[in-house]
Formats: C-alpha cells, sequence, structure tokens
C-alpha cells in the first residue's frame, strides 16, 4: 500500500521534507487560478503550471509549462491537482501518469465514467494513486493542502476524516475542529460511481497511523462501499474509535441526488443498508452533523 | 439516462438484439394506427421508468378493437409508483418455453462491468435464483467468456449459440452507448430454443452525454430541469412544501433528512454548485417561485468559496423585483455571514445561527 503521508509531506531526510512539490494542470483557467492562490496561502509548495499553448509564461511567480513531462523534468514533482474541464480530464491525466506523476488529484465534476475507468487502469500500471475525480481534495491541516476546501473548518490534530462529500466534510470537520478534535488528514473521495480511492482504500491508507485517535467516515446513499468499509473494519481488527454519518436518508429511490454516485437502486445503496451494517460493525452513526463529535468522545471515553 | 423499455428496445434492434415486433405510442389515434398494422392480439405496456408494471396493471393484453378502445386510454391514464405513462407500446406476443436473465453492469465497489446471467429469469434481480457472476473489465466480452457463460447455465444447442451472440451484442451496445446498466429480463426462450428479449432496461452514464448526440432523442425533462441545468444546478422536485436549498450535494442531502426528521416536508433538492454567483442563485429563486407547491424556502450554505454575501444579494433582488414573497429560513455559515445578515435583517428572511434552528422555525411556521 502506498504510503499518503510519505507522498504528501517525504521522508525526514529528504531536503524537501514537508513541502513536496505539486504541479498545477490548468493553472490558467478561472477555477485553478483562483485555487493555485488559495493554496499557495496555505502553505502548499506549488512548483509548476500546466496549460497547453502557455508554456513559458508564469501564475504569481510559478512557471508554466505545456505539459506534464516538461514540468515534471523541470521540477521532479510527483504531485498533480487537475482543474481542467471534463471533458478534457481523461488526456490531462493520462499526460500526468505517463510523466511519472504518483498522486492525482481529481478535482473536475461530470467526467465520463468511461474516461475514469481507463484512467484508472494506467494509474495502476504505473502504480499511481488517483484521488477523485469529483472530490474536493486531500489536506494535512495546517501542512498542506491539495484541493478546494476552505481553510476555516479544519486544524491540526489527530482525527481522520474520510469523506464522499466535500460541504459535508466541511461542515464535519467544523463541528470536530468546535469540539477540539483536531485532524492529522482529511481526504475527499468524491461524489462519483467510480472513485480512484474508494472509501477502502482511504481508510488503509490511514489506518497504521501511530498517533491516530480517531475516525470519521462520511459516507452518503448509493453504492455499497459503506457497507464494504464496514466489514473490513470488523476483519481488520481496526481498534481506534470510528463514527460515520450517512446523508441521504430521506432521498427518494432511482433519483441521482446531486452526486453521480448518490442514487438508490432498490435496494442496492440505501441508506437503511448503510446504517445496518456500521451498527453491526458496532460503528455509531450519527443522525446530524453535529452530532458526529458527540458520538465520537462517547467512543473515545469507552476505549479509554 | 434511463430509457423507457421501447427506447431500450430500439438500441437492441440497432445491436441486432431480436425483439418482438412492437410500436410506441402516446396517444389513442396513434395506437389505433399501430394495432392495425401489428394485428390482433398483443399487449399493451405502459411506458415510464418504473420496475413492478406488471403486478400494477400495467401490461394488458388485447385481443380486439372494441378491448383496444377500452384499455389503451386506462393504461395509458395509469400512475405506476408516482410515475405517469410517457408513452404506450403495443407488442406482439411471443410463444414463451422458458425465461431466462442477462445483464452487464457497472460494479461501483470493484471498478469493472459485470455479466449476471441465470437461467431463471422473469423476477426482479433480487429474486433471480443461480445467478452466475463474471467481472469483464471496461465491458468488452468476447466469444469465449459468453460460452463460458452459456456453459455455466447449462444452455445447449441453438440456446446457447443464441446466448453467446446476445451477450456479445449487449456488451457492445454497453460500450458504445456507454451504458452503466443494459439489462434483458426476460430473454425469453421460445418454443423453437432460440432466444428473444421481452423487456430491456438500460441507463447511459449522463456525463457522457455531450458525446452521445443520438441519445438527445430520449432525454425527457421538464422546463424547471432543463433551466437548472443550464445554470449548473442539481435538481430533484418532490411532492412536500419546503423547498431545500444548499452548495453540495451531501450538504442538501443532509438538510432534507433533518428537516424530514423533523416532520417537514421537501418540496425539492436544489443544490446550487460550487460556484454560485448572485445571477445563479437568482435563477434558483425563479425556479422555486415557479412551483406551485412551495410555501416556505429552506436555505442551507457553507460559505467557504463562495461568500454568503453572494447569495444575501440574491435575496434582496428576488425581494426587489417581486419574485419571491414566501418566508425564507436561511444558515449562512462561513466567509462574510455577519456581513450578510446584516444585508438581510429588514428582509422576509429570517436567518439563524443553526441549520437546526432554522428548520424547526420552518416546520413550525409552514403547518399555519
Amino acid at each position: 500500500m502506498t504510503d499518503i503521508f510519505e507522498l504528501l509531506r517525504g521522508n525526514q531526510n529528504d531536503s524537501d521534507f514537508k513541502k513536496k512539490g505539486v504541479i498545477v494542470q490548468g493553472i490558467t483557467g478561472t477555477f485553478g487560478s483562483l485555487h493555485t492562490k488559495n493554496m499557495l496561502d496555505y502553505g502548499t509548495n506549488i512548483v509548476a503550471g500546466v496549460t497547453p499553448k502557455k508554456g513559458g509564461q508564469e501564475f504569481e511567480g510559478i512557471p508554466i509549462y505545456n505539459t506534464v513531462k516538461e514540468a515534471v523534468d523541470a521540477t521532479g514533482a510527483k504531485i498533480s491537482i487537475v482543474f481542467v474541464p471534463a471533458k478534457f480530464f481523461k488526456g490531462a491525466a493520462m499526460d500526468a501518469l505517463e510523466a511519472g506523476i504518483k498522486l492525482l488529484v481529481a478535482i473536475p465534476e461530470h467526467v465520463p465514467i468511461r474516461d475514469t475507468m481507463e484512467v484508472l487502469d494506467l494509474a495502476t500500471k504505473k502504480g499511481a494513486v488517483v484521488i477523485g475525480p469529483n472530490t474536493p481534495g486531500i489536506m494535512i491541516p495546517e501542512l498542506i493542502k491539495i484541493g478546494i476546501m476552505p481553510p476555516t473548518p479544519f486544524k491540526a490534530g489527530n482525527i481522520a476524516v474520510i469523506s464522499k462529500s466535500g460541504t459535508l466534510l466541511y461542515e464535519i470537520s467544523d463541528a470536530l475542529t468546535s469540539a477540539d478534535f483536531g485532524q492529522c488528514i482529511t481526504i475527499g473521495i468524491g461524489g462519483d460511481p467510480i472513485n480512484g480511492t474508494r472509501l477502502i482504500d482511504a481508510f488503509d491508507m490511514i489506518k497504521d497511523i501511530p498517533d491516530l485517535e480517531g475516525l470519521v467516515i462520511v459516507g452518503e446513499i448509493g453504492g455499497d462501499s459503506e457497507e464494504i468499509l464496514a466489514q473490513k473494519i470488523m476483519d481488520s481488527g481496526f481498534k481506534k474509535p470510528a463514527v460515520a454519518y450517512i446523508a441521504g436518508r430521506a432521498a427518494p429511490k432511482e433519483k441521482r441526488m446531486g452526486h453521480a454516485g448518490a442514487i438508490v437502486m432498490g435496494t442496492y445503496g440505501s441508506a437503511e443498508s448503510k446504517v445496518s451494517m456500521f451498527n453491526k460493525a458496532n460503528i455509531p452513526v450519527a443522525k446530524r452533523p453535529k452530532e458526529v463529535p458527540v458520538l465520537l468522545a462517547g467512543k473515545m471515553g469507552k476505549s479509554d | 439516462m434511463r430509457l423507457l423499455e421501447y427506447q431500450a428496445k430500439e438500441l437492441f434492434k440497432e445491436f441486432e438484439i431480436r425483439v418482438p415486433p412492437s410500436k410506441a405510442s402516446k396517444s389513442l389515434e396513434e395506437g389505433r394506427k399501430h394495432a392495425k398494422e401489428l394485428g390482433f392480439p398483443f399487449v399493451i405496456k405502459f411506458q415510464a421508468p418504473v420496475g413492478g408494471r406488471g403486478k400494477a396493471g400495467g401490461i394488458q393484453k388485447c385481443e380486439n378493437e372494441d378491448e383496444f378502445d377500452l384499455k389503451y386510454p386506462q393504461v395509458l391514464g395509469m400512475t405506476i409508483k408516482g410515475e405517469k405513462a410517457r408513452a404506450i407500446l403495443l407488442e406482439k406476443m411471443a410463444d414463451i418455453k422458458k425465461e431466462l436473465y442477462l445483464s452487464l453492469f457497472l460494479n461501483r465497489s470493484k471498478r469493472c462491468y459485470t455479466v449476471i446471467a441465470s437461467a431463471e429469469g422473469g423476477v426482479e434481480i433480487e429474486s433471480v435464483k443461480n445467478q452466475i457472476i463474471k467481472e469483464v473489465g471496461l465491458g468488452d466480452v468476447d466469444e469465449q467468456t459468453a460460452r463460458q457463460i452459456a456453459t455455466e447455465m447449462k444452455l445447449q444447442g441453438k440456446t446457447s449459440d443464441d446466448f453467446v451472440e446476445i451477450l456479445q451484442k449487449l456488451s457492445k451496445l454497453t460500450i458504445e452507448k456507454e451504458a452503466e446498466l443494459a439489462e434483458i429480463n426476460p430473454l425469453a426462450m421460445l418454443q423453437d430454443d432460440s432466444l428473444m428479449a421481452l423487456d430491456g432496461k438500460v441507463i447511459t452514464d449522463d456525463n457522457a452525454n455531450f458525446r452521445h448526440e443520438e441519445l438527445q432523442k430520449y432525454q425527457e425533462r421538464t422546463e424547471i430541469e432543463e433551466r437548472a441545468e443550464k445554470s449548473g444546478f442539481s435538481l430533484v422536485e418532490l411532492d412536500g412544501d419546503i423547498a431545500v436549498v444548499g452548495n453540495g450535494a451531501g450538504l442538501v442531502m443532509s438538510t432534507l433528512d433533518m428537516l424530514s426528521d423533523n416532520g417537514g416536508k421537501p418540496a425539492c433538492f436544489l443544490d446550487v454548485g460550487g460556484g454560485a454567483t448572485t445571477e445563479s442563485v437568482y435563477e434558483a429563486l425563479t425556479l422555486i417561485s415557479q412551483m406551485k407547491r412551495v410555501k416556505g424556502i429552506l436555505v442551507n450554505l457553507y460559505g467557504g468559496i463562495v461568500k454568503t454575501t453572494t447569495v444575501a444579494s440574491a435575496f434582496i433582488k428576488a425581494y426587489d423585483d417581486g419574485l419571491i414573497d414566501l418566508p425564507v429560513f436561511a444558515r449562512l455559515k462561513g466567509s462574510e455571514s455577519d456581513k450578510a445578515k446584516e444585508m438581510l435583517a429588514d428582509s422576509k428572511t429570517k436567518m439563524f445561527d443553526s441549520v437546526e434552528e432554522a428548520i424547526n422555525s420552518a416546520v413550525m411556521e409552514v403547518k399555519h
């Protein structure tokens, strides 16, 4: 399993420890430029931008290249965040993976499923991790932010949050922060039917963090990744306090609720199915976002 | 996009998967013409994106003209599981020996396509017995794999050959049309042991619509849905009286859940998306103002990139223009929320610090 912390921070022996370089694909677009500034403000070490035909120019002092290969050759970066429109995502992602990118954060929403599957196929062959598409990104609060999340809900700590939804990740992290539960990592896996990093993969990334004090899982209707995660947590003997939240209990069947993946087909993907699996795994499920820190505190009290 | 049975069968025909002779219509007059062309007897089939039509009386056998004039309007006027008929399919009956099941679907947790087949079909997939399940990567099923599945189903002779051919054609359809699901249930074995698709369900990837001009004719949207899509909103209309608006699918779903937990009835799910502007929120309010059942609007925004003042400006403009006269219950959190609260102080918008308070107030007031 890829060590996500090593990818994000590097090794203590590295000269750029905690300052690993990040490439922004689509750096000159409205969305890409806005978030590049926000990431820079947060302290993310953005070393290059990529926009075809704009190679040689600069943005906020960051050099722009025509291709990811040129950007990688010049900077040695292994991380890329993609802001291109959905229909260009496949090309941009393939370009990045071929150039040796090992962590690809895929922001675009509305990427066709087939394009995602082809990109993941290549990522597997290249041993790269894809987060998304349709993700808010990944962050180690107060250290590095590779994504579009606002900084205010988050603070450094020892809780891991993994979420299908962006705004609920902010809302729940905000509630955790208010209750003095800081976060060691937050991973948005995205709201699409097919995720580069699934809930179980995100769990694998965080389960062995030595100082981890708790896990918060933010799921929603659609698919069965919450059920599979609950089973995995039971099988793996993971003993840290874990709490879940599931959105979409009141959603009608067979309707897509905003996210391409948020749809109940028959009983497949229903909130009841997910809640009952978490209950089976002894993971309490909050009814409201604000209940998450309350349940977590309860779990921690018991496990002390 | 979920295709109706007759639309799925049009695709089956295009890919040379055998279906019974049939004709789709939307009026009695058109139906009468089709009845003559097809010849009695046939079945009248209710067309809407729901399962369980047979049990609900949405599939009726029809022997002659008198029966037709009675049954056609009856089936056309039905509502099954909240869905009205979008069309009526007249279809010749087949002489069936046995019903099989076949589908190709996107397996989300395994991240690959999966074939499900069974020699005992004709019931809903959850009840299909002796399922044979095979993962097939990006959806391509070669002859050897298809033959192996047929063998596992214990199919023989002509039936087996037909099955191998149909599965490969269904695989081609899935790949070319970018389907998330392509299902034939029942796949009927006729008296001569040949196979024929008696019902079809196809769901295509909405995100791939831009490269499937040919599927656009199947897109059925209300004017409100069309305008919502143009503005980049996600909108699902519901039958309650409190419109729910917010940013982000998860947050709006969560608001819907909490409203329902407190006895409120949501009128819609409206996610204005991450790039909300004063104009787009104004457009969202315009759409809501057109939904007659709405008696109040519940707003839950987590302002990050989107400033809450942007949203407040849209509300002020909507009041000034006389666009909305409904009570609004809002929780605006995040960037510039103090300023937004000031802006809305003298308006019909009630501001709350928590979504729970906003919901309680909305449920109390809308009931009166």
